[in-house]
């Protein structure tokens, strides 16, 4: 009798279930690390922050910017822009959005340990009038719009006095959020769960936008987001492993869509370590023997664009004519022509969980270069051990992948291949130990430069510099993928820095 | 009995200590915990001063002391990514793993034991002899291709289970978070307990065999059957009371097993538990955590096995003599 009863109230909780709301369930490959908008420059973290709050303006498909919480902006001098901002907007917590919110933000971006590199060169930001703030650079700033793109506004009032940024312990700020964005953050399983409902106040009432709530799984394995989407449980997924790409556009119901990106795989060879990547001929030897296009179609099944520059075509620095080159009798003949006709041995590391296949990648490469008698000793690493030894110089040759957070070539300059710098943080990841002082004097001047037509050509002297020095070898420029089932509209909310604009979102009834 | 009780506490907390430098000791090979906090600009400056801040530049034994003076008083570090002292993000993470293992053990004593009995009371029989071939390609074929096989046909085919995930949760007198009184969260629990159960089922199928035709050899059972018992009561009250026992020993310590396999099947089922937890802990080197896992973990064992040694100390007084029992 005992065991009945309880079997009926066991049965009669069961059948009392909730049903949901339309919602849109999406699964990632990782969560945000922290509410914190500030707190980590990451992928996750700027994914969030469009979710929750609104940048001064973001970037459109086409590369321009689009005015959000900005409605206008104007250069008054190399030095100051002029932003006049959006006068009816609320953040979350019902307190009105102004120009002292920006400020506020721009300061607090200024202490920002991960967006203080970017935020230093602008000096200040000022108040003209309730909606309208002046920003002033540290010296004429052709990228203060790429900048400001990074710009969430933080509701002042809520978090002033509470807003410290640590990265390892709980903040208010990490725990608590109140943007202006089109949605409401409500909860959060770390790790495996958030949840977001629509901002019923948003501001922008011409999005198309129609997702009520968003519930925000973070999957690891590949398999397991496809499977996900596959059977419906999801809605939305990213990314498609290279594998999978075929499989899922093959099935019925679910649609893919795939955008090149600007985040560029390369290899560096070390030429303080190696005395025979000092000559320039080895180099480009190199450069010639490794077959960028058969890699990308082979390995990556056309998931990237073959590079042969570090530029991707939609920032200035990009040379038309710099195409990926593959020729192993000329590689064969330089080799030749420099004396290691017989080839040497050398070491190489690549990270086999951070970039796309990219174990695979190294080991073609590695095959590669056996072609022309160069022995690699490849070893492969997991990304938190890789970034270490990359960080020591440690091997030879090493995989590096560089996404330009402004959107500009001289970003990549920068870290990649200027004259490593412990002071001035310029090199910090040129692991070739390349330095050719005139290279650092274009990036010094690109930096600065106001005429868009004199900093094109700077940028383009750069890469060709780079291509006649082979200095390093370009790979391929990786794509994104994302899929959706057919009634989310997913084709105008996605973009090439994998920020979703869920916002806009649109899902069929 | 006292002097034996206090010599397997001695020893206990000697193994756990061994763990707790292990787990330190791993910590460095890991790789590095800055790294995953700060994005790739940050100049290695600031890094070195939060390594600083972390207290990661002090030497090994400082660093040791250091946790080992917290561990004392219960506190295994502070989590760098969940911001929380580790014990209680692992805490937290319990009941999604001890429903988990409790519906595999559920379904595999349903599923083994008539199986066991059936393969060894007709051993000749066409189904006992198909039991035993499918109980060796299970023992043989890796948990997770099985798990992935599972998922392909229950979700992405026939629709019939989701595919990951723990669903919807009720929570019990405020301290228990379930998903065994929903229908979503029951649901949600099918495919990663089926997976489970059958990593561990051929071991019991064939375990509870061999035991069982042990026993029917046995004296007891010819008598029951001169004495003209309905087979039915024999096969069920009197030979299987007596296979269990060995049978409820091997399992104790298979438990420590499950909790292995949970790690994987957890990562496959994006199980929000303890396993899960534990690779994505390594994966960003937050190694205040992976510590803390281990020695939850180890110390879960540790008490286990003094538990049943003490449990076998009542039952079988040998065992407590000097030469035994150390």
């Amino acid at each position: 009798m005992k065991i009945k009863v309880i079997i009926a109230c066991y049965l009669v909780l069961i059948l009392c279930n909730k049903v949901s709301a339309t919602t849109l369930e999406i699964a990632l490959n990782a969560d945000p690390v922290s509410l914190d908008p500030h707190e980590q420059l990451s992928e996750g973290t700027l994914q969030f922050s469009h979710f929750t709050f609104d940048p001064l303006l973001r970037w459109e498909k086409s590369g321009q910017f689009e005015a959000r919480l900005a409605t206008k902006w104007q250069r008054l001098d190399a030095h100051t822009m002029r932003f006049f901002l959006r006068k009816d907007v609320t953040f979350h917590s019902g307190n009105p959005f102004s120009a002292k919110d920006v400020i506020y933000t721009i300061n607090r971006l200024k202490t920002s340990p991960d967006f203080r590199a970017m935020f230093n060169s602008i000096a200040s930001a000022s108040i003209v009038d309730k909606y309208t703030v002046d920003v002033h650079a540290t010296s004429p700033n052709p990228l203060l719009l790429n900048i400001m793109a990074y710009v969430f506004p933080m509701d002042q009032a809520f978090y002033q006095g509470r807003d410290e940024i640590i990265k390892y312990g709980k903040t208010f700020a990490s725990q608590n959020v109140s943007g202006t964005g089109p949605f409401v953050y409500i909860s959060r399983e770390l790790g495996s769960r958030m949840e977001l409902k629509r901002n019923p106040n948003y501001w922008d009432t011409n999005s198309p936008g129609n997702v009520n709530k968003i519930i925000l799984t973070p999957i690891r394995t590949d398999s397991t987001r496809l499977a996900a989407l596959f059977s419906g449980d999801v809605d939305f997924i990213f990314p498609i492993s290279p594998i999978d790409i075929e499989r899922t556009k093959r099935t019925s119901g679910i649609h893919l869509v795939t955008i090149p990106s600007t985040r560029i795989l390369l290899l560096h060879m070390n030429q303080n370590r190696r005395q025979e990547f000092k000559d320039v001929k080895v180099r480009k030897a190199i450069n010639l023997a490794i077959d960028q296009s058969l890699i990308v179609e082979k390995i990556l099944k056309g998931h990237a664009t073959p590079a042969g520059q570090l530029s991707a075509d939609r920032f200035l620095g990009h040379v038309h004519d710099l195409e990926p080159e593959y020729d192993l009798r000329k590689a064969q003949d330089l080799m030749k022509q420099a004396g290691y006709e017989k080839g040497f041995r050398i070491s190489m590391m690549a990270p086999n969980n951070r970039y796309m296949n990219d174990e695979k990648v190294a080991q073609a490469v590695a095959a590669m270069l056996a072609r022309i008698n160069i022995t690699v000793d490849l070893k492969t690493l997991p990304k938190a051990q890789y970034f270490q030894e990359f960080d020591n110089h440690a091997a030879d040759i090493m995989m590096l992948g560089w996404q330009s957070d402004t959107m500009d070539s001289n970003n990549l300059f920068e870290f990649i291949v200027a004259c490593p710098n412990n002071k001035t943080g310029l090199g910090a990841y040129n692991a070739s130990e390349y330095c050719r002082p005139s290279l650092d004097d274009n990036i010094h001047q690109a930096n600065r430069e106001m005429d868009q037509e004199k900093r094109i050509i700077l940028l383009q002297q750069i890469e060709q510099t780079l291509y006649e020095d082979a200095a390093v070898v370009p790979l391929y420029w990786q794509s994104l993928s994302w899929a959706a089932k057919n009634k989310v509209k997913i084709q105008d909310i996605v973009n090439d820095q994998n920020y979703p604009y869920l916002g806009d979102l649109f899902i069929d009834e | 009995m006292l002097i034996f009780l206090l010599r397997r506490l001695v020893q206990a907390c000697f193994v756990m200590i061994i763990i707790s430098v292990i787990s330190f000791a791993i910590q460095d090979k890991l790789g590095d915990p800055v790294q995953q906090m700060v994005s790739m600009a940050v100049s290695s400056d600031e890094r070195e001063q939060l390594r600083e801040q972390l207290g990661l530049n002090d030497s090994f034994l400082n660093q040791y002391w250091r946790f080992a003076k917290g561990a004392i008083q219960g506190d295994l570090g502070t989590s760098y990514h969940y911001k929380e002292p580790a014990l209680d993000v692992i805490l937290k993470k319990l009941p999604a793993t001890l429903e988990l293992v409790f519906c595999a053990i559920l379904l595999i004593i349903i599923v083994a034991t008539p199986c066991g009995v059936l393969a060894a009371i007709k051993p000749k029989h066409p189904v006992s002899r198909l039991l035993m071939i499918i109980s060796s390609i299970g023992l043989s074929v890796p948990i997770f291709i099985i798990a992935i096989f599972m998922v392909y046909l229950f979700s992405v085919e026939w629709n019939i289970a989701p595919s990951f995930g723990r669903g919807e949760t009720t929570e019990i007198l405020g301290l228990w978070d379930s998903g065994i009184f929903t229908k979503d969260g029951l649901s949600h629990l099918l495919l990663p307990s089926l997976s489970l159960a059958i990593a561990l089922m051929p071991i019991f199928v064939r375990l509870i065999r061999a035991e069982m035709m042990d026993v029917l050899q046995s004296e007891y059972i010819r008598f029951a059957w001169s004495k003209g018992l309905s087979a039915k009561r024999i096969y069920f009250i009197h030979a299987l009371k007596n296979t269990m026992l060995p049978v409820i020993t091997v399992g104790g310590i298979q438990a420590g097993t499950l909790v292995a396999y949970t790690i994987l099947t957890e990562t496959i089922f994006q199980w929000p538990g303890m396993g899960f937890l534990f690779m994505d802990a390594v994966s960003r080197v937050d190694t205040p955590l992976v510590a803390a896992y281990l020695i939850v973990v180890g110390g879960m064992f540790v008490i286990t096995n003094t538990v049943v040694d003490l449990i076998y100390g009542l039952v079988n007084p040998t065992v407590r003599l000097a030469s035994h029992g150390l």
